[in-house]
């Protein structure tokens, strides 16, 4: 066999797997929908506001939740304590300004 | 035409043979290369994955919720402050929400208790999440002995378990009465730790919240747009881990970039000139050189988009667990579902093959129309 063909082969195994992907994630979550139907009627019915992600530290916990301007908490700028604090950003409550300015 | 492919073909064929010369280099690159694709992808399948699930699952959750603020933090709320709210015209309901956090010393985990509202539970029963059940080791019918605010120990019945399906919300989670709630807290029947309130007409919630805070300025309203709109910012490609890799992968590509762009190694150069001085036009060359950027970057994209797509979909993102976990005790178990989009890929594709393809294409153009006898000269 060529080198050539060798190659386009991988190439073509390639985008065929691509595909299998495409095609295995549209069935999956398709299959899941009544999976989120269910979990979107938990927090309806607990009244829940986050994901349960991280429970390392409350502001991490419940990210929409989080203090305004607190000490080592929350602010985009302050020091963090928790490795967490590496991955997720500032929440949208942070960023919008506490009083109307008149 | 097929005498056109057959021409390409032979110039793959003398591509491969000539990065097959120098293995041990275009193995590391290729591996390197595959290992950027990777870490990129994963936490674009990640992130995606975890914005759409909190999109979807998220819908559900209160319209407005009112906390009251003192000194920058969180206070519990008087109840009082519902009789204000339900005053505001286009109110429809306001209810209180009975919530917070207990560190248990034993599992030295942070739990999060709150008050169910409509579940049947007496003062001593509780109902726990699959976390809770797996780090404590208690199932249906044991107890968990907890402590009250003043040191009393005080033993709850685990009436059930929630369901494992739907730990990435409920892992940490008890449920417990509101009896049972004031009593371990010691939180008096006059104040809850937020209220929530439904609005008439939905087009009037941040009307309605604006109302809200104007009729109590010590109090904060959240509403449930803004709560889907952090976890849509929060893993959002500005956000931690994302920009980290991000500038990982692009100082990988500088690095890349630099290489090829600085030129040619001497043994590249020299083939040039002797494939120019047998007889292969600039073309050739850079259809050759092409050839090779496409090699190594299709290659190393596809084995990492792959890779990727296994590590966060069917490995549980175990790379990132460590970064996830951080100090937590207490860790969900999910699967997350994979939502993928063609448009990450073409995003992926262009932030990774192409520039490393066009990379390899200008010095050899530069090496190209040189002269051939003063490339094998030098």
């Amino acid at each position: 066999m060529r080198k050539s063909d060798g190659f386009l082969l991988f190439i073509g195994g390639g985008i065929l797997l691509l595909a299998a992907i495409f095609i295995q994630a549209h069935f999956v979550t398709r299959a899941n929908l009544p999976l989120f139907q269910q979990k979107a009627e938990v927090v309806k019915s607990l009244g829940l506001t986050d994901l349960c992600l991280s429970t390392e530290a409350r502001y991490t916990r419940h990210l929409s939740q989080s203090d305004w301007h607190a000490a080592f908490q929350s602010h985009p700028l302050a020091l963090d304590h928790f490795p967490i604090g590496s991955i997720i950003g500032p929440p949208e409550t942070l960023t919008k300004p506490h009083d109307q300015i008149h | 035409m097929i005498k056109s492919i057959e021409k390409q073909r032979n110039i793959i064929d003398f591509t491969l043979s000539s990065l097959w010369r120098r293995k041990g280099k275009n193995l590391a690159l290729l591996v390197v290369y595959t290992l950027v694709v990777f870490s990129l992808g994963s936490v674009m399948f990640f992130t995606q994955a975890l914005k759409n699930e909190a999109a979807i699952i998220l819908r559900g959750a209160p319209e407005i919720i009112v906390q009251k603020l003192v000194a920058g933090r969180h206070e519990l709320i008087p109840m009082a402050s519902a009789q204000t709210i339900r005053a505001i015209r286009g109110v429809e309901a306001v209810k209180d929400r009975l919530w917070g956090y207990y560190y248990d010393p034993i599992g030295r985990a942070n739990y999060t208790l709150m008050v169910p509202e409509g579940m049947d539970l007496k003062e001593n029963e509780i109902i726990v999440g699959a976390g809770i059940s797996r780090v404590r080791q208690v199932f249906r019918g044991n107890a968990l002995l907890l402590r009250t605010y003043d040191g009393r120990p005080i033993s709850l019945f685990i009436k059930g378990i929630l369901s494992p399906e739907s730990e990435l919300l409920s892992s940490d989670l008890i449920l417990i009465s509101a009896t049972g709630f004031r009593r371990l807290f010691g939180v008096s029947g006059d104040d809850a730790t937020d209220l929530t309130v439904t609005v008439l007409n939905k087009k009037e919630i941040s009307t309605i919240a604006a109302k809200i805070v104007d009729k109590l300025p010590d109090a904060r309203a959240i509403t449930r747009d803004e709560i889907l709109r952090t976890y849509d910012a929060v893993f959002d490609w500005r956000a931690g881990i994302m920009i980290a890799i991000l500038a990982g992968a692009v100082l990988a590509f500088l690095i890349f970039a630099w290489d090829k762009a600085a030129g040619l190694s001497g043994e590249e150069r020299r083939e040039i000139g002797i494939l120019k001085a047998i007889g292969w036009e600039t073309a050739d060359i850079l259809q050759m050189k092409f050839w090779e950027g496409t090699i190594v970057s299709l290659s190393s994209f596809f084995l990492g988009v792959i890779l990727a797509y296994f590590h966060i979909f069917y490995a549980s993102a175990t790379l990132f667990e460590p970064v996830l976990k951080g100090w937590s005790i207490l860790y969900p178990e999910f699967r997350l579902t994979p939502f993928i989009s063609g448009y990450q890929i073409a995003i992926l594709f262009f932030f990774t093959v192409i520039p490393y393809t066009v990379a390899t294409i200008i010095p050899a153009w530069r090496a190209a129309t040189i002269d051939p006898d003063v490339i094998m000269r030098t």
